[in-house]
């Protein structure tokens, strides 16, 4: 199973990022753990380091949960204060591992680590079940849009290995799955502390027939892999090198930018938001070199047929696809994560692809409940809220619902006196 | 719109194209933003990137190298030259400069001069009024780097607060800061050492020479390579040997230690990185096996 054997195959299934979501009573430390050590990702000095420690401790067996402990503050508080990323390779691919500490600011913590993540791991103890907080962590990963869930029904050996347990803790999760609209959920029965079906196949649990984590991973699609989108580029950057020493730059106009959506190719009229002009694309370029086209995910340069007046800020989408919505109002699910409640009568900055604006909060639908997952009413928000909220914008933004593109339908709320990042939305749709 | 399934980007354009975003992130937001650039694989990586967001065009920023005064030869010839290749602007400042106007004393003259890079780093952004400062530092470095943002916020003492952060989230990068303040840009958090060489070997990269295998006087101490240099010769008892050996990563001399390895080309080097049974930094620096929590204490104290 080592990715060392194999690193000319690395490439083939491209990138995955993935959350797991537990706290580290339902072992999720050691999964983390047990997924590094078991692809090797794990080296000699590193384990010889957490072998000491767990002996320190009094621990009879490597203690894989060190492996993840990362500041001298949570080492001597024995917590976990913030996103940590991991990063491993089996034989076909390279995965990001965001992992999000179960603590007093869980909510913000996950939300960041699932703003980036295609898959998210759920872990459930096998002798507690579905918890509020496995419910917690199924809504949070469905509302930033991961499109993959898998349960993982971990410590299996405590419960003697028995389909039983795995059999109601899935009738129990599928039920309130169904009620929040998650779509792809798989199951998974293993063992972090042994080691079942994590790389290698349990012999214990010879009734499950299904892949086991790591097989799962590698299967998992990639983002955007899975259907088609209308293109979108926000422009980045605009590079004029008028005064190169090379006549045949004066006239060079690139709108840089990093393709949110579709594809794009020399030849396609595209149009200019928020203003609607257009024009076609006479050039894709990396590093100064016509690639001819690109997609989604690349950095590129775009050459125009046309002067038009473009700069950071605007979007490039193509003229024959659906179009953003351009508005100045949104509705939106806000998640807050600043300490300081959001102050309804304050403007704040709202930062959407590369457009940053004024803005000011309409109105608050409703907040949720984040354990009953009711919805209640609301007048202000505090950390960790989620709330579906309008909000007035004082330029025009273009905008997909997040549920069709997560690159143009993402926000974060900016507090202009301290520059902190103090909200990330979700875009519903257009508010005006 | 076609109606074949999307193509999936390799994990090296998967990276390559984020690190190209994040550095024009950088020129978008940012007014006065610099490039450190040490002749080390990671920022020869990173010039090769700023290429690939900014050409035809010269880089929105110049190139800034803070030179302890014990660096290897090799590494520096080699940072001219590429800067001189690139026709892009190169700052140098040293901390030598820093300890002549009294704000960097070692505690006695053979000390390091590794973690002092901290003071010119500050005094150098002061100077210029930098803004943003870009760096090639990777998150699987070190366990305190695991939980470093892609733009990270420093205070005007340059300090990074881990408790303290801003939340991260999306691509959506946050690069305010007051006057004073500074903004620390990681455009390969996201690679490993493993990416890097193939980075190298994809991009076909010019490297100094230290980084392939050579032979060198050496001493070996405690399970440590210690090249026997100018600034690190060989004390009396020490048993000198020449030893095949290469550099993993490349630093101020005194911190810095080279691996056995008969590894002379970049393939080669892909085959030792990805069997090898040690970490990079639990191999080859010396300031970092100090303690468990060396590297946050530095970055505590505006190191990068």
């Amino acid at each position: 199973m080592s990715a060392r054997d194999n690193i000319s195959q690395i490439e083939d299934r491209g990138l995955l990022r993935f959350l797991t979501c537990g706290s580290v009573d339902d072992g999720k430390s050691t999964l983390i753990g047990r997924l590094l050590f078991d692809t090797k990702t794990i080296l000699a000095d590193t384990l010889h380091a957490i072998e000491k420690t767990s002996a320190k401790r009094g621990m009879e067996a490597v203690d894989l949960s060190l492996l993840t402990d990362g500041l001298q503050a949570e080492r001597e508080q024995g917590i976990t204060i913030d996103v940590a990323y991991r990063y491993f390779t089996t034989g076909t691919r390279k995965y990001i591992v965001a992992d999000a500490p179960g603590h007093e600011q869980y909510t913000r913590n996950m939300v960041t680590a699932a703003s980036t993540a295609n898959l998210a791991i759920i872990l459930i103890d096998a002798r507690r079940g579905v918890l509020p907080q496995t419910k917690r962590h199924s809504y949070i990963a469905h509302l930033m849009g991961i499109p993959h869930i898998l349960v993982a029904v971990n410590k299996m050996d405590l419960v003697n290995f028995d389909p039983a347990v795995f059999d109601k803790i899935k009738a129990d999760y599928l039920a309130f799955a169904a009620k929040l609209g998650i779509k792809d959920v798989k199951f998974l029965p293993l063992s972090a502390l042994t080691g079942d079906n994590v790389v290698d196949r349990s012999e214990a649990m010879a009734w499950y027939d299904g892949p086991t984590l790591v097989e799962t991973l590698e299967a998992a699609p990639g983002a955007h892999s899975e259907h088609d989108e209308p293109f979108r580029l926000p422009v980045q950057y605009v590079c004029r090198p008028q005064d190169s020493a090379n006549p045949e730059l004066h006239d060079y106009r690139g709108f840089m930018g990093r393709i949110e959506a579709g594809s794009i190719a020399i030849g396609d009229a595209v149009t200019i938001l928020p203003s609607g002009q257009t024009t076609t694309v006479k050039d894709v370029q990396l590093a100064g070199q016509s690639i001819g086209s690109a997609f989604v995910e690349q950095s590129v340069t775009l050459l125009l047929a046309d002067e038009i007046d473009i700069s950071r800020g605007d979007m490039i989408v193509k003229s024959a696809d659906t179009a953003p919505a351009v508005t100045k109002a949104i509705e939106a699910e806000l998640c807050w994560l600043s300490e300081t409640p959001l102050e309804p009568s304050r403007r704040y900055l709202v930062r959407h692809t590369t457009r940053t604006t004024q803005a000011k909060l309409a109105g608050i639908a409703y907040k949720l409940d984040i354990n009953s997952l009711e919805q209640v009413g609301a007048d202000k928000l505090q950390m960790n809220d989620i709330a579906r909220v309008t909000i007035k914008l004082a330029q025009p933004l273009a905008i997909d619902a997040y549920a069709d593109n997560r690159g143009t339908g993402a926000f974060i709320v900016i507090d202009e006196s301290t520059n902190n990042t103090v909200g990330a939305g979700m875009i519903v749709k257009a508010a005006d | 719109m076609n109606t074949t399934k999307q193509k999936t980007l390799s994990h090296l354009d998967w990276l390559e194209a984020e690190a190209i975003h994040i550095m024009r992130e950088v020129a978008g937001q940012c007014s006065n933003p610099a490039l450190l650039f040490s002749g080390g694989k990671d920022s020869i990586c990173m010039l090769r990137i700023a290429e690939k967001a900014f050409r035809p065009g010269k880089f929105p920023f110049p190139l800034v190298h803070v030179d302890t005064g014990h660096n290897y030869p090799e590494v520096i010839a080699f940072r001219d030259k590429r800067a001189a290749e690139l026709g892009e602007r190169l700052i140098v400042r040293s901390v030598e400069d820093s300890m002549k106007r009294g704000t960097v004393v070692l505690k006695h003259p053979g000390e390091s001069r590794n973690k002092h890079q901290s003071v010119t780093l500050l005094e150098t952004i002061a100077e210029f009024e930098f803004d943003a400062c870009i760096g090639g530092a990777r998150r699987d470095e070190e366990k305190a780097r695991a939980k470093e943002r892609i733009f990270s916020f420093r205070d005007e003492f340059g300090g990074w607060d881990p408790k303290n952060q801003r939340p991260e989230l999306w691509s959506l990068y946050n690069a305010r800061a007051h006057k004073g303040e500074n903004i620390r840009a990681f455009p390969i958090s996201n690679w490993t050492e493993l990416d890097v060489w193939q980075y190298i070997e994809r991009e076909g990269l010019e490297l100094p020479s230290i980084y392939f295998a050579h032979t060198r006087p050496v001493v070996l101490k405690g399970g440590s390579i210690v090249p026997v240099t100018d600034v690190t010769p060989a004390k009396p008892g020490d048993v000198v040997e020449d030893m095949v050996v290469r550099f993993r990563t490349v630093g101020d001399i005194t911190c810095t230690a080279p691996v056995a390895s008969n590894a002379d080309t970049v393939a080669k080097i892909i085959e030792e990185t990805a069997t090898t049974t040690i970490t990079e930094r639990g191999a080859t620096r010396l300031d970092d096996q100090a303690s468990d929590a060396a590297m946050e204490q530095r970055k505590k104290e505006g190191y990068f």
